[in-house]
């Protein structure tokens, strides 16, 4: 049962991205765009819990926007296994520890996103030629999204966090910072100068 | 082992791409009654009374939202709506003078009103959910088939035309707003000459529509001036009727370039409908049904 606690906790949070982005977030225009929420909880997903699960909740959350919107299947879900998956390589491989990093992959998801879906769209043969206007608008996007990725960043561990197994790199830098013995460190280091008794 | 967890990683990932693009290339070939667009209009059917609570419930933040949004845009939406107006009252005594010009004339020649848009029963919808992207310009409604509800019927909403229905399923639809891609309308500018052309969205800006196919003014007329309104045309030829009733407001003349004009013969229209934020629309179902109507490409 434990095993099934992390998809579950996806499922849902999959299915509460799309309807409330469809229902609300949509319908709210902020400089002329609106918000799309569902490729910075992928982002979220693949920093959090690792590149498979994020190209498994990319795969997913496409699929469910694109069959929602009555859109051709498979596009959405293209775009947002590469987001899943990157951001997930991106904790595997470099192990971001600063506070900010989902206010960078966040930007890098939402441009993925918006151009992505542009170049796609271009294959599949709509007639759409590269305006300023679309080019300003994916901006925009990127730029409200920027600024939504940490509150996003944030609910999305509060969600799945308690599903995910423990990292033992994450454990073991804990214990660094909380006064555990680091092995880099000295015994001597770590407790400072020894006071010796003058003769 | 760490061999095995990579080669397990990279089959994932090439399985979820593959399906993806399988999906795509079945989807994107296949016609609107194929097996895989009926799972997904199922999935909507399904989904439908979920997103209609949602909207419901989230509908305050919605409002608080549009509430800021609309107090940053009130001075300016104030002066030029005070210029519109000054506008409106000098065009609608000329209107009145023709409408009784108008009754009085086709008493006398006996025209046929039947396609105009009281003829029309109007059923009212509200939206459930929207595409947040430039490319898909579409809107959920939940009024189906069982509302009398058909395919292509005309959506107005806040004054004005807003698109046509592209999906009909019992109990929801999918309305195609006018600014997607695969749009068109035949349009009329109200000027003295009543200019007719092609209605089509400018793919990749969705505030604005081009006017096209338009004559180029004969000399010593003005030909389509900015401000200017622009309804439907409606038409009929034969046992064809346009899908559009005349006279629906689509939106205004909003640049009128000369050499635009005449060289291309287009000018550009701003829709008059909010479409980012429509709460509420109404669809024109058929008058007559049994009548064949004709589509634009």
């Amino acid at each position: 049962m434990s095993g099934l606690r992390l998809p579950l906790r996806l499922i849902a949070l999959a299915f509460a991205t799309v309807v409330i982005q469809q229902t609300a977030i949509s319908q709210i225009s902020i400089f002329g765009v609106s918000a799309d929420l569902a490729p910075l909880v992928v982002m979220s997903v693949g920093l959090l819990a690792g590149s498979l699960p994020g190209a498994i909740m990319g795969f997913a959350t496409g699929l469910l926007v694109d069959t929602v919107l009555v859109q051709t299947l498979g596009v959405t879900s293209l775009l947002y296994i590469v987001i899943g998956y990157w951001s997930g390589r991106v904790r595997e491989l470099r192990d971001p520890a600063h506070g900010l990093v989902p206010l960078a992959v966040g930007a890098a998801a939402t441009a993925t996103a918006g151009i992505g879906m542009t170049l796609i769209q271009f294959l599949l043969g709509v007639d759409a030629p590269v305006s300023l206007v679309l080019a300003q608008q994916i901006f925009v996007t990127v730029l409200v999204n920027t600024l939504l990725a940490l509150p996003v960043y944030a609910v999305v561990r509060r969600v799945i966090q308690p599903a995910l197994p423990e990292d033992p790199r994450r454990r073991r830098r804990r214990a660094y910072t909380t006064g555990g013995l680091s092995p880099l460190q000295r015994p001597s280091q770590r407790l400072g100068p020894i006071s010796r008794s003058p003769r | 082992m760490h061999d095995k967890q990579v080669r397990r990683r990279r089959a994932v990932l090439a399985l979820l791409v593959g399906v993806s693009l399988i999906l795509l290339t079945a989807y994107f070939g296949e016609s609107p009654s194929s097996p895989l667009h009926s799972v997904q209009r199922g999935i909507v059917e399904v989904l439908s009374p979920v997103q209609e609570g949602a909207s419901t419930v989230l509908k305050p933040v919605r409002d608080i939202a549009g509430w800021f949004s609309d107090t940053l845009n009130a001075k300016t939406q104030r002066d030029q709506l005070r210029k519109e107006v000054q506008s409106l009252q000098a065009q609608l005594a000329q209107a009145k003078t023709a409408e009784i010009q108008n009754v009085q004339l086709a008493k006398q020649v006996g025209l046929d009103d039947s396609i105009g848009i009281s003829a029309y029963h109007a059923v009212g919808a509200h939206l459930i959910a929207r595409d947040p992207t430039l490319w898909y310009q579409t809107i959920e409604i939940d009024r189906g088939s069982e509302d009398g509800v058909h395919l292509q019927d005309p959506v107005v909403g806040d004054g004005a035309l807003v698109g046509k229905v592209s999906t009909v399923d019992p109990t929801v639809s999918v309305v195609t707003l006018i600014t997607d891609h695969s749009y068109a309308v035949t349009a009329q500018v109200q000027d003295a000459s009543g200019d007719t052309g092609l209605l089509v969205p400018a793919v990749g800006n969705p505030n604005q529509l081009l006017l096209q196919s338009l004559q180029p003014p004969s000399p010593g007329q003005p030909g389509p001036q900015v401000g200017q309104l622009v309804v439907t045309a409606g038409f009929t030829s034969g046992s064809l009727d346009s899908l559009y009733p005349p006279g629906i407001p689509i939106g205004t003349v909003s640049n009128a370039n000369q050499n635009e004009l005449l060289n291309n013969g287009q000018v550009q229209v701003a829709p008059t409908a909010d479409l980012r934020h429509l709460d509420a629309v109404q669809i024109l179902t058929r008058p007559h049904a049994g009548t064949a109507r004709a589509s634009l490409p």
